[in-house]
């Protein structure tokens, strides 16, 4: 039985707490009895047997009625998956997606469905290139549906294959793929790796075009989202429930299958990196000195190369199939047992190690303004409740945020950060003066509809994913940061954690409480 | 001139027993006669019936000793390995098929039933199976051929952790050895056709894998080899170099009340799939295989020239048992724009 997640109190023999430092990772002592670290639970174990448990939700749906009944010859069958950025670190072959797919396939075959197309559900995310969508479908999908032109990608850029199907009462109009749209049956194949994915918000976002998903992908609705991992509680998730009314009274029949994994996110020899401090043995230290050495004297694109080769060794820990709503309420459950861990009160400074990796960047550079996304957006948003940090707290991160981006994945985000950046920080000028710019420039279009790059305007929206974070935080500083990339971004640089502590002494204090997030694996931090 | 004549006659000696030492040396084998050879039998004497230790009585027992599995495990990453490399280069796919149970701490044995259609089946085999099986793994090889001669039926043995089955009736001293092996924890390499494939096309399926399985539980594994045929199908003399593809299929386990028969044809239509996925594709293969249009893992019941003839259409789309790349049908774009 997996230990359940727990709140350490830092005292005298408390050992240093590691920390991720991008592609790196150091170790850190923080100071003794005014700070604590939030532990996540162990790794719950996996399915014995994922392909039964998959071929028994799809005969036993939830609220709708088996998969099998709903197949017949002459129908319009589209199935659609989560891209690239789940789950992450990538996981190991065969991919929950695959497994559910061929399930599904198995059955349409047998009810002799001829028209299947299968659609990578990636909103403004970038195209995925072949190798990925082999790695995520397998070879056997890829090579039977790749070839003929129905597997693809979605392109919410493409007015021709884009209907709108209604408007909610709060005036979003609900603008989808088209193939989605004149569909007799989609299919939904999904991984849910953290609260926030899954229910709706797979297809509304997933096949919808720019102006869908603006309604809720904009500062106001982020500002008001308390928290991504609360949907009831989310200012986002209400919009996108909203529209997924709309889709459910005016679209095509949906059948959701969502899967969860198990929070296994690194294989041998990184597996030290999930354990307790104390609990590491002399060949984890070993392996952390050997690994944290290495790292350190190894050019960045090279210790790069490595990490976003790891494949994680998640195991699938459950799977529901039916209709979206009741589905997803199984998945949260799901989802909140293996992550929630009980927190008594806020703290006055939050730290975080930042990661090399975030959804945006898959096999990619993790740039400055993925960094203030995924420390202030995702990081951040890990609660249920009350923030883990007080209002006007401060926030430390770890992360070198080196001035470096990805020209082919991130093109807009090159001049977002030169151009907008050097302008303003606030969200909502930003939005004002600069959004429309990037959505509609034909060039960033371009690169979005026939390469492998993001939207345009999709940095606008990993900058407003960490709005409520930047505006709940009185002061924000990046240990170990580029000072200049730290600036523009309106925070502070320090060198050092004690650095950091002293510079955070200006907003609260000499002795304020400290609380470390405890990364990897993924928790919740239920405040009360 | 003592000495002079001590020295001569000490090498007219010499000379004289090397001489002879070479004439004995390279006396003909059949000038000796016993001891060196068997006696003969004197007449009017009967010798009492010698028991036959060749064919499915060949012991096996010590070829799965340690020290014979050391020599094994050399033999097979190196010489066979490289051997296979070099002229089948065979390329494993649907492993991910077999990756959950791979990934256990102690993956359970399996029974992989390929459709057979070389000598080169087994070589190709035992390098595409997955590290967790391959150590473990003993052969079922075809008594009257492997095990014929007492040379062949060691080196059988040895090399390939081959075991004898008698291919016209599985025999209950083969059956009770092989339950034996699996309820051990050994995989089994059995082809369930009973032989190589005479002219391309798979034969009926025998029920020995099936029998095995739901006696045992174990669960079989139905997998395609493609290009073996090519590269050294029955009757061809010497090998020609190509490339080699094994497509493993999913588990499969007997249901509750189904007799050995009906599972045997399962095991026959799961192989004759992973045929079709090969040449060509994963979606068609299950299509066909729910319409029951899909060709006969054991080919149409007509003249054997249009049983050969459909080959080699069939052939074309292979991507294997050749060095060039395969024929693609190019779509009729209709005529050409004036």
């Amino acid at each position: 039985m997996p230990r359940p997640g727990f709140v350490l109190d830092v005292d005298r023999s408390t050992p240093p707490m590691l920390f991720w430092h991008g592609e790196r990772f150091s170790l850190e002592r923080l100071p003794a009895d005014r700070s604590r670290v939030i532990y996540p639970a162990e790794s719950f174990p996996g399915l014995e047997d994922p392909q039964s448990a998959i071929r028994d939700a799809l005969e036993n749906p939830l609220d709708m009625e088996p998969l099998r009944a709903l197949l017949h010859a002459d129908m319009k069958l589209t199935i659609c998956f989560d891209d690239a950025s789940l789950s992450l670190p990538k996981m190991r072959r065969p991919d929950s997606r695959q497994r559910i797919i061929e399930a599904v396939l198995d059955l349409a075959a047998e009810a002799g469905v001829d028209d299947v197309h299968i659609i990578a559900a990636l909103g403004l995310h970038r195209r995925m290139h072949d190798y990925e969508l082999r790695h995520v479908l397998g070879d056997r999908i890829f090579d039977a549906f790749a070839p003929n032109g129905t597997l693809y990608q979605h392109d919410a850029e493409d007015p021709e294959n884009l209907a709108v199907l209604g408007e909610t009462d709060h005036g979003e109009v609900l603008e989808i793929n088209r193939r989605v749209a004149d569909s007799d049956l989609v299919v939904y194949a999904n991984v849910n790796q953290v609260a926030m994915d899954g229910g709706w918000k797979s297809l509304v976002t997933g096949v919808a075009s720019y102006r869908c998903l603006s309604y809720h992908h904009n500062p106001e609705s982020l500002q008001n989202t308390r928290s991504l991992m609360d949907r009831h509680h989310s200012a986002l998730h209400h919009s996108i429930w909203r529209l997924g009314k709309v889709l459910r009274d005016s679209g095509p029949k949906v059948f959701q299958i969502e899967s969860t994994i198990n929070t296994d996110a690194f294989p041998s020899p990184f597996d030290f990196l999930s354990k307790r401090e104390w609990e590491w043995t002399a060949r984890d230290r070993m392996t952390y000195l050997a690994t944290a050495k290495t790292l350190d004297r190894m050019p960045r694109r090279a210790a790069r190369k490595i990490f976003h080769g790891i494949e994680a060794p998640y195991s699938m820990t459950g799977v529901y199939a039916g209709f979206t709503e009741s589905v997803h309420e199984r998945t949260l459950e799901d989802v909140y047992r293996q992550h929630i861990v009980e927190v008594e009160g806020q703290t006055d400074i939050l730290t975080l190690g930042v990661p090399f990796i975030s959804p945006y960047n898959p096999e990619s550079i993790m740039n400055p303004i993925l960094v203030m996304c995924m420390g202030l957006g995702y990081m951040f948003n890990m609660y249920r409740n009350k923030p883990l940090v007080r209002e006007g707290g401060v926030i430390i991160m770890t992360h070198p945020t080196y001035r470096d981006f990805h020209p082919v994945h991130h093109p807009s985000y090159i001049d977002f950060f030169d151009e907008v950046l050097a302008d303003t920080t606030d969200p909502a000028v930003m939005s004002d003066k600069w959004e429309k710019r990037y959505a509609e420039d034909e060039w960033y279009r371009h690169l979005y509809r026939t390469g492998n790059a993001y939207h345009g305007v999709h940095p606008f929206y990993a900058w407003y994913w960490g709005a409520h974070g930047q505006q709940w935080a009185g002061k924000v500083i990046i240990v170990g940061g580029d000072p200049t990339a730290v600036r523009r971004m309106g925070f502070t640089p320090a060198s050092t954690m004690d650095d950091a502590f002293e510079l955070a002494s200006d907003v609260v204090g000499r002795s304020p409480s400290i609380t470390h997030l405890h990364v990897p694996s993924v928790l919740v931090a239920e405040v009360t | 001139m003592n000495s002079k004549r001590h020295i001569t006659i000490r090498a007219q000696q010499f000379a004289g027993r090397a001489e002879q030492t070479i004439r004995s040396v390279t006396k003909p084998l059949a000038k000796y006669g016993f001891p060196w050879r068997a006696p003969t039998v004197p007449r009017g004497i009967e010798l009492p019936e010698k028991p036959d230790t060749l064919g499915s009585n060949f012991e096996t027992d010590w070829a799965r000793r340690p020290l014979a599995s050391v020599a094994r495990s050399a033999f097979i990453a190196g010489p066979l390995k490289l051997m296979t490399t070099v002229i089948a280069r065979p390329e494993a796919h649907g492993l991910d098929r077999l990756a959950d149970l791979s990934r256990l701490d102690e993956p359970p044995p399996l029974i992989f039933a390929p459709d057979h259609h070389s000598h080169l089946d087994t070589v190709v085999m035992i390098r595409a199976i997955p590290p967790a099986w391959r150590q473990d793994l003993v052969v079922a090889a075809a008594a009257d051929y492997f095990f014929d001669k007492r040379w062949k039926a060691t080196f059988s043995a040895l090399a390939l952790n081959a075991i004898p089955i008698d291919r016209e009736a599985t025999g209950r001293q083969s059956a009770d050895l092989f339950k034996e092996l699996i309820d051990d924890g050994r995989s089994l390499l059995i082809y369930p056709e009973g032989g190589r494939s005479p002219d391309g096309w798979a034969q009926p399926f025998k029920g020995g894998a099936a029998y095995l399985s739901a006696k045992t539980g174990v669960a079989v594994v139905p997998v395609h080899i493609e290009g073996t045929g090519a590269i050294f199908g029955k009757g061809m003399t010497r090998p020609r170099p190509g490339r080699t593809r094994v497509i493993f299929g999913a588990p499969l386990t007997s249901y509750e009340d189904e007799n050995t028969r009906r599972y045997n044809a399962r095991i026959e239509s799961a192989v004759g799939r992973l045929t079709e996925e090969s040449v060509s594709d994963y979606w068609t293969a299950a299509r066909k295989a729910s319409t029951g249009s899909a060709d006969r893992l054991s080919g149409p019941e007509t003249a054997s020239w249009r049983r050969k003839w459909m080959l080699t259409d069939r052939r074309r789309h292979e991507v294997s048992g050749r060095n060039s790349r395969p024929e693609r049908d190019w779509p009729n774009l209709g005529p050409r724009a004036k």
